[in-house]
């Protein structure tokens, strides 16, 4: 039996000890924005946050979610109340989504990585993502996404002055 | 199904581990579950160690900084002890994976892994650390570069874990880098690395230096030669040359599908010539 909290919710899961998270989550728990990729550490499109730290759920097994708060993308809008989390919204807006894949796995990244850093710059930002592989869009718009979701996250002005904008 | 154990104590694991003697234990499993996808080893059961907090954190003991095993990459990068003591090692850890593969590898878990690539490594030879083994009723301490004897092989025993590191402290040297030339920024497994410990008179003149390459040979690459040659003279482009001469003696690089042996053992000589840039 294992217990831990999932996107807020009290869970106790029979499950096999040794079940890979990313199975317990999409397979046995329906939850299938938590994607595979390449099971071996290297696309981060597993992302989950664990005790608000991004982990890979290809390489955690069940049992080691004991006593632990997780978060999978459809839990980040709730962090927030209703409707989509900030970064969420800032990809759609900014276009930083193509065929969808890596994006639960980058929103997760980007919530970390403004959770630390409520301002980072550009250079911050990729770093931060830098686990996660997007074969689609270049990387450009979720960069500029994660930038306009921080600056919307630390209630400053709506428009973020230019020269902070300059690649 | 395996079972799974996830002991909170050491007195947990030992009970527990005597009861299964062929259990695998691992840490972060960055290494261990990449291992076993791969087919490469099939333990009958595991035991996790994340959970036992005698394994974790870094202290202060004299000269030495004693890193637990379990502590994690990202945990070291933000340990004020390690981040004033050991730089060389913080450097090495900022290149190593990815932000979630710090969150959850291990600096035992890299020592175990005891892959020539491994960026704690050329870190923790230059800085003349230990490792501390324990078992049920004993614990050890060897130099690291004993304990690790080649490609995947340490010294470790059956039924013994890595307990913790024991760095010595880099306070005498003034001048710490680590390089590591992968394919990529992140993510890369290294290439070629350098792990360079340095002490500069107030003139300028080495008196005291550590190299150690990674990626060049079975284990870490030490070269007393390349190091004599510096010590009494400035950090000029022609004695880190004369120094690099020696160094692409000392490897023994292989060709693998990241590069190939001449590239590398060009490279290794190269990267001391960056010491000219951060002197
Ligand atoms: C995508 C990806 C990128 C990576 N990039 C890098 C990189 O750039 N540089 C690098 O050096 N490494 C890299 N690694 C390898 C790995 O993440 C590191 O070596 C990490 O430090 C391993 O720690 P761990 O705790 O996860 O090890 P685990 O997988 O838990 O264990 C590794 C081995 O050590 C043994 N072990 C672990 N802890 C102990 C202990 N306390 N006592 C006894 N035995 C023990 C295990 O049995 C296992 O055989 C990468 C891995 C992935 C998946
Ligand atoms: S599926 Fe986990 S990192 Fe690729
Ligand atoms: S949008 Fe397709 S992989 Fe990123």
């Amino acid at each position: 039996m294992v217990r831990f909290v999932l996107n807020g919710k009290d869970m106790q899961i029979d499950a096999p000890p040794d079940r890979r998270v990313v199975d317990l989550l999409r397979e046995d728990l329906g939850l299938t924005g938590t994607k595979e990729g390449c099971g071996a550490g290297e696309c981060g499109a597993c992302t989950v946050l664990v005790d608000g730290e991004t982990r890979l759920s290809c390489l955690m097994l069940a049992v080691q979610l004991e006593g632990r708060q997780v978060t999978t993308i459809e839990g980040l809008q709730r962090e927030t109340g209703a409707g989509l989390h900030p970064v969420q919204e800032a990809f759609v807006e900014y276009g930083a989504v193509q065929c969808g894949f890596c994006t639960p796995g980058m929103a997760l990244s980007a919530v970390r990585i403004i959770r630390r850093n409520p301002d980072p710059t550009r250079a911050e930002i990729r770093e931060g993502l830098s686990g996660n592989l997007c074969r689609c869009t270049g990387y450009v718009k979720i960069v500029e996404a994660v930038e306009a979701a921080a600056w919307k996250m630390s209630n400053k002005p709506p428009e973020k002055p230019a020269k902070d904008a300059a690649p | 199904m395996k079972n799974v154990f996830l002991p909170h104590s050491l007195a947990d694991l030992w009970r527990h581990w005597e009861n299964e003697p062929a259990a695998a234990v691992y840490a972060g499993g960055t290494d261990l579950f990449v291992k076993m996808r791969s087919g490469a080893i099939n333990p009958p059961s595991l035991i996790c160690l994340e959970r036992i907090e005698e394994l974790k954190g870094a202290e202060e003991k004299g000269d030495f900084i004693r890193i637990g095993s379990c502590a994690t990459h990202a945990h070291l990068l933000e340990n004020s002890l390690v981040r004033k003591h050991l730089p060389v090692l913080v450097q090495a850890i900022k290149v190593l994976g990815s932000p979630a593969v710090r969150n959850m590898g291990t600096i035992g878990g890299n020592l175990c892994a005891a892959s020539p690539a491994g960026d704690t490594l050329p870190p923790l030879y230059a800085l003349d650390a230990e490792v501390e083994l324990r078992r049920q009723d004993d614990s050890r301490r060897l130099a690291v570069k004993d304990f690790l004897v080649g490609p995947g092989q340490t010294l470790i025993g059956q039924g013994e874990i890595l307990a913790a590191v024991w760095a010595r402290k880099a306070d005498g040297y003034n001048l710490h880098h680590y390089e590591k030339v992968g394919q990529r920024k992140a993510l890369a497994i290294s290439v070629v690395s350098l792990a360079s410990l340095v002490r500069l008179s107030s003139a300028g003149v080495v008196e005291n230096v550590r190299l150690a390459w990674g990626s060049v040979g079975p284990t870490i690459v030490m070269c007393p030669e390349a190091e004599k040659a510096l010590i009494g003279k400035r950090l000029t482009l022609e004695t880190l040359r004369k120094a690099a001469v020696y160094a692409r003696q000392a490897v023994s690089p292989i060709s693998d599908l990241r590069a190939d042996a001449g590239y590398r053992r060009t490279l290794a000589g190269n990267l001391l010539l960056r010491l000219l840039a951060c002197s």
